[in-house]
């Protein structure tokens, strides 16, 4: 017999266990094909069988090599559940099961910190269920139909003035628009959010700008899209699209080079300029691309060579939130000469009251948006400490902003954005809705829309290994093979039926309260029956 | 939902004339209640327009803390009118034991004070007074200001008119505009101060319906003046944003409704002046109201004026003669004191629509 050796890392160590049913399986070996992890090979075990061959029963028992399909030992070759086998498998021979009593925390930590991606495994709680729309119209004032009224569902982006610092004259009856205001879009309440071409594939990427194309085009929804850090293809760019797309610029600055070689030939300016300074899902942790994912066409979008692409936590020689201001005025608004709208996007923080607040007494008056993305968000690598262990809850969050700028009479000024985990569950217009009673002007999804496309992760530890380049439904990958599994139009149209139905969902929460345009601040129609929660955000408690 | 009204006219008339345009309209109701607005005063008051004349209702200790604020703020009581009426047993009427009209003179130093200023000192002491009575609950104070008298109470408006004397018309009090509620609002606690026709500076405004932006509205608007204060009923939103639009900002009248009851952006979109409506319904987001709403409002111009939400979901109608124009949540009201007029002019306005009537009885419509 052999020796157990305790230290040697097996599969019941890690955090999901293969079950495997021989019986079933006819050997198509289409599971280990399939597993982008090499998480199961196919093995010869010896096997006692009884056997039984005459016309009158005559067992004997045998021993015989069959081929199975077993789960690999050790940490490299962890099962990271994503299901792709159980999927593919035409006879229910094989699936993953959570193994409850896993060490993988322990086994996985080899002189390096956990990489992953997706999102954080431990802070998966969620206040906006606890809250729900309970101020509907009754006696007092009539309810909205949600198929015949007309609803303003737009949101600002853009610094708004005050109307006291309005540029208008009036000759007693007309007012005329003296000077300039700064750029305002109105714009779909919900933002498809940031994430870049190298996070995603190509195909992936151009499944949400497809999709958005699409839903402005034939529906008539204005929903933006931002491209996320690294800059687009050229050809869009360059193309009409342009103006459904928010450029994103990060602390690395990648793709800028490219973008603003293709200014003079744009044809149209963008819907706006996004400045990241954090995100959500791994504050403080700066961006990371593995080489695995610099393809090529990520190096040319970027404009790098193949290898680990970090982008430091901070933009280079930012030391405080004035200079980011600063740094907003001098090269974003100045890039488009004052056309286009600069908004900020931070991890949520305890600080963030005081950066928002820094923001509304800034002079010149030119953010125009607060991005708050709170600890549910998701990412594309990161270190697991930061993913699970750091960060901030962005409901409250949110709300607190919300209630800085009403103590200063500034709410609407500097629009706010809350994203990081809304629609989590799948029910963003709720999520966004409640939202924006508790003061944002809209919201922003990112993780929802690559669910849409067929992302298996969760925040129960399901795969979230968009770090390895070995997504298993290619929306996070750059392997070529891999890329393929994902169909690019019907992935698309997944967005643009969501959209379609959240965008109903909106009007059919919006009627029941008798608005007709967005209901932002309107804490009032909100109840829970959480105590802290309605302490905390200042909504009604019933019971 | 409230019954409101208003009437103007080019000769002084008897606030009866209000209670009889009301009364019509309280078929079901619960009377709760009587408030009106007098502007532009002949009668007692004639010979003091100029003088600002203090409407308050309060206790005996009420009374006297007021007379010592104003005597220590050099305020000069120089005219009062005392309502004589008749206090007989079994009167529906939560009355309380004072009653001041009183006309003051500005204080020396104010005497040569510009407009503005006085603005300024009105309301101060208004608000001041507000604070002193409001500290142990010893009284309301509701208007301050030079030709305007406010009258609130609660109770059955025929009754509180009989205990003010109200259905004498014996002339002492008359004026060219009444704006008049007969009905406490039915949504909050029946309390003085929740009693349209709201004042401020100038500005009178009664509502009829339910403004669900109150919130918002209340939120922006506490940070947008020192006298935007109580928020006892969500109407107050709509004076208060009507005296920040033309008031503060200065803008002409036909911005408030773009204010209130914004353009759907598809709209603006078309209009020539887009850039205008567009910086205004971004600015002023948070003074939007939602709801069923029909407002009437006076301006310190002597301008009378009525519009409706954006889905006209509350009646109005506006009618009347060359004399005498009035404005009234239903129609038989309109029949009962101006039963001559010519009803096919009658106007009934829109969603978008606003119409103002001038001193000289000019009726000015317009659309959005
Ligand atoms: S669940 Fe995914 S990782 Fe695990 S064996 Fe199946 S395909 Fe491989
Ligand atoms: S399926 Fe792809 S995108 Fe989704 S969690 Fe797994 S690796 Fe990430």
């Amino acid at each position: 017999m052999e020796t157990v050796k305790t230290q040697d890392v097996t599969f019941n160590d890690l955090n999901w266990k293969i079950e495997y049913d021989a019986d079933r399986c006819t050997m198509c070996g289409s599971c280990v094909a399939v597993c982008t992890f090499g998480a199961i090979e196919v093995v010869a075990e010896r096997r006692s069988k009884t056997v039984s061959k005459g016309h009158q029963p005559d067992p004997t028992q045998q021993h015989q090599a069959v081929p199975v399909i077993k789960q690999k030992n050790g940490a490299a070759n962890a099962c990271v559940g994503c299901g792709i086998c159980e999927k593919i498998c035409p006879n229910r021979a094989i699936h993953p099961v959570r193994n409850t009593d896993s060490r993988g925390t322990l086994v996985s930590r080899s002189g390096s910190p956990i990489k992953r991606g997706g999102r954080t495994n431990l802070n998966a709680d969620r206040t906006l269920d606890k809250i729900v729309v309970g101020r509907i119209s009754q006696m007092t004032d009539p309810s909205l139909d949600s198929e015949r009224h007309t609803f303003d569902i737009l949101a600002p982006f853009g610094r708004v003035l005050p109307a006291t610092e309005l540029p208008f004259q009036s000759d007693g009856s007309e007012l005329s628009l003296t000077g300039k205001t700064p750029p305002v879009n109105w714009i779909y309440p919900v933002i498809f959010s940031d994430m870049s071409i190298g996070a995603l594939s190509t195909r992936a990427w151009e499944a949400v700008s497809l999709a958005t194309a699409y839903l402005n085009e034939k529906h008539h929804i204005p929903v933006r899209m931002s491209s996320g850090e690294g800059g687009m293809p050229v050809k869009l760019m360059e193309s009409e699209y342009l103006k459904y797309t928010i450029l994103q610029i990060a602390s690395g600055h990648f793709g800028w080079n490219r973008i603003i070689k293709a200014m003079p030939r744009m044809k149209v300016d963008p819907a706006g300029i996004l400045i990241k300074i954090g995100q959500g899902a791994k504050p403080g942790d700066g961006g990371l691309l593995p080489a695995a994912k610099v393809a090529e066409h990520v190096q040319a979008i970027r404009g790098v060579p193949k290898a680990d692409l970090m982008s430091p936590p901070n933009h280079q020689g930012l030391y405080s939130i004035e200079e980011s201001v600063q740094k907003m005025f001098l090269s974003m608004n100045a890039a488009f000469k004052f056309r286009v709208p600069v908004a900020i996007k931070c991890a949520a923080s305890a600080t963030s009251v005081s950066v928002y607040n820094n923001l509304l007494r800034d002079p010149y008056k030119i953010c125009g948006g607060f991005f708050i993305d709170g600890i549910q968000g998701g990412t594309g690598a990161a270190n697991e400490v930061s993913l699970d262990h750091t960060g901030h809850h962005v409901v409250s969050k949110m709300r607190d902003c919300y209630l800085a700028a009403v103590k200063q009479g500034r709410q609407g000024q500097i629009p706010l954005w809350a994203g990081g985990g809304l629609g989590m569950t799948g029910n963003a217009a709720a999520d966004a809705f409640k939202m924006i009673c508790l003061g944002a002007n809209g919201v922003f999804i990112g993780k929802l829309l690559i669910q849409l496309c067929g992302c298996v992760g969760n925040e129960h530890g399901r795969c979230n290994s968009c770090s390895t380049g070995k997504c298993p439904t290619g929306i996070c990958t750059q392997d070529p093979r891999l890329v393929k599994r994902l169909d690019v139009d019907k992935a698309a149209q997944n967005i643009v039926e969501y959209t379609l139905a959240l965008d109903s969902e909106l009007r059919k929460l919006m009627a029941p309260i008798g608005n007709s345009s967005l209901p932002v601040g309107r804490s009032d129609a909100l109840v829970t029956t959480d105590n802290a929660v309605a302490n905390k955000l200042g909504i009604q408690y019933v019971c | 939902m409230c019954r409101i009204g208003a009437i103007k006219s080019k000769v002084p008339f008897h606030p009866s004339e209000a209670l009889y345009l009301m009364l019509p309209q309280q078929e079901g109701h619960d009377n709760s209640g009587f408030a009106m607005v007098m502007q532009d005063l002949a009668g007692l008051f004639a010979k003091y327009k100029d003088k600002p004349l203090l409407s308050l209702a309060c206790t005996q200790k009420g009374a006297k803390l007021v007379e010592d604020y104003m005597e220590a703020h050099n305020f000069r009581p120089i005219f009062e009118w005392i309502p004589r009426g008749k206090r007989q047993p079994g009167l529906d009427i939560k009355a309380l034991p004072y009653y001041i009209f009183r006309n003051y003179d500005y204080p020396e130093h104010y005497r040569n004070a510009g407009q503005a200023e006085r603005e300024a000192l009105l309301m101060d002491t208004r608000l001041a007074l507000r604070k002193i009575l409001e500290k142990d609950d010893q009284g309301y104070v509701y208007s301050f200001w030079p030709d305007v008298l406010t009258l609130k109470e609660i109770g059955d408006p025929r009754d509180i008119a009989t205990y003010f004397n109200l259905w004498e018309k014996n002339g002492d009090l008359m004026a060219k505009n009444i704006v008049v509620q007969c009905r406490q609002n039915t949504n909050y606690d029946i309390v003085r101060y929740a009693a349209h026709p709201f004042f401020l500076q100038g500005y009178t405004l009664c509502a009829n319906g339910e403004n669900t932006f109150y919130t918002k509205n209340k939120e922006f608007q506490k940070s947008l003046h020192r006298g935007y204060v109580g928020f006892e009923s969500d109407s107050q939103n709509f004076l208060y944003t009507l005296h920040y639009v033309l008031h503060e900002l200065k803008w002409p009248i036909k911005y408030y409704k773009h204010v209130i009851t914004p353009l759907p952006f598809e709209e603006i979109e078309h209009r020539p002046d887009k850039a205008q409506l567009t910086a205004i319904r971004q600015s002023l987001s948070h003074l939007e109201i939602n709801g069923p709403n029909t407002i009437i409002a006076l301006l310190p111009n002597g301008n009378m004026m009525t519009c409706c939400d954006s889905k006209k979901l509350r009646p109005v109608v506006v009618g009347g003669d060359d004399t005498t124009l009035a404005i009234s949540s239903e129609v038989c009201g309109l029949n009962v004191i101006l039963p001559n007029r010519d009803k096919s002019k009658d106007i009934y306005p829109n969603e978008r629509e606003v119409v103002v009537i001038t001193p000289e009885l000019e009726v000015q419509r317009w659309k959005q």
